[in-house]
């Protein structure tokens, strides 16, 4: 049971993007596209749900007073290794995302779950919590994607639905990152309010 | 006139906040009012420069003369934790006044992404050192300039009727994009 809640809490009730505004810069960065979103998003979830595991089994013998540099070095060592299988497996990719792969390192999400669950909880319960922060991640960036791709290319992930000319180009340039999640924050705001 | 361009191309038409979006916590934190924006701002401009200044040195004297590129994402960011923390100690030391300006600001920077993201991008482009400090003074510049316009703006909006579901985060972030909108404008400009 309190395995399922911390899978579960990340994805809705404790969302890192919408819910507590962490990690918002490669939100509004990537999610121009929703393949570029899901490239992204695999790649937060391949480092957080990592980075947890072994911060988890490796917390009883870290020295309290040298802990966010050790964390640091695990996370931007699983941050390399993802950067280097994206550079030679998923090049186009790889030249999208650009400078935010190697910026996951300073990602909130990765060292604020280090820090508030991993180090403090059994390696299982921490790598569900990884999964389940990383499921929360997908659901808003790949959301904003989508939205974005639809009211600006006409198309999702690739497939066109209308005529690319009718779209509105501007919610795949930078003000329409900003437009997005904006309006979106405001419909979860009214949406929380009635159901209350 | 290399420079200039570079400069200007990092200060207003990649504009690190409103087009790069590189920097948003800070953007969105702590631009609620205007003279919170001024002490973060100097010290970016501050940290920033130094930043990049090591980081390019720590890669082209140490990374690449031993091939070690791979470690640089390990070395950029335990160098920049490093040197502000050392920038911390000796401001409060010997500069005390420069110290209660940017005081709180300066650890916070350590996570700024936009600090790592230019120590990267200096090299991506290939800079030399000259390039490189230009691009990072004109980067901080132009995060500056964004901050500081948005402190206003936000200020203003304090008394202004917003509707209920928009009080708070998401208006800024209407805000932001019309100010993106406007920072789109300078596409083109220098060739770019």
């Amino acid at each position: 049971m309190s395995l399922w809640k911390n899978f579960n809490q990340g994805i809705l009730k404790e969302n890192p993007v919408l819910r507590l505004m962490i990690g918002l810069c490669p939100v509004l960065a990537v999610s121009n596209s929703a393949i570029n979103a899901l490239g992204m998003s695999a790649a937060v979830a391949f480092v957080l749900t990592c980075s947890n595991l072994v911060v988890a089994a490796i917390r009883r013998i870290v020295p309290d007073e040298i802990r966010i540099p050790i964390f640091i070095i695990i996370i931007s060592t699983f941050v390399t290794i993802s950067d280097y299988v994206m550079q030679a497996f998923t090049p186009d990719l790889y030249k999208a995302l650009g400078v935010f792969v190697p910026l996951i390192v300073v990602n909130c999400i990765i060292l604020g779950r280090a820090e508030a669950f991993a180090y403090r909880n059994p390696v299982l319960n921490s790598v569900l919590d990884g999964l389940g922060m990383s499921l929360g991640f997908t659901v808003a960036l790949v959301s904003i994607g989508v939205i974005r791709e639809v009211l600006g290319a006409g198309s999702v992930f690739g497939i066109t639905l209308f005529n690319p000319a009718a779209a509105a180009t501007i919610m795949i340039l930078p003000p329409g990152a900003f437009i997005t999640i904006g309006f979106l924050m405001a419909f979860l705001n009214k949406l929380e309010n009635k159901v209350q | 006139m290399e420079l200039f361009g570079i400069f200007f191309a990092a200060f207003l038409v990649n504009n690190i906040l409103l087009i790069r979006f590189l920097a948003l916590c800070s953007f969105f934190g702590v631009s609620t009012k205007v003279e919170t924006t001024y002490g973060m701002s100097f010290a970016v401009i501050f940290v920033m420069t130094i930043a990049s200044a090591v980081s390019w040195l720590v890669y082209h004297f140490i990374l690449g003369p031993f091939h070690l590129e791979f470690l640089r994402t390990a070395a950029f960011i335990l160098t920049i934790a490093a040197l502000v923390q050392l920038v911390e100690l000796y401001l409060k030391k010997m500069v005390s006044g420069l110290y209660r300006a940017m005081g709180i600001y300066l650890p916070l920077i350590t996570t700024n992404c936009a600090i790592l993201a230019v120590a990267f991008l200096a090299i991506d482009y290939r800079y030399d050192f000259v390039q490189a400090m230009v691009y990072s003074l004109g980067v901080s510049s132009g995060y500056s300039l964004a901050i500081i316009m948005f402190a206003f703006v936000r200020e203003r909006m304090m008394l202004a009727p917003i509707p209920k579901w928009f009080q708070g985060y998401p208006i800024a972030f209407i805000t932001a994009a019309l100010m993106s909108l406007a920072f789109l404008g300078f596409t083109g400009m220098f060739g770019l």
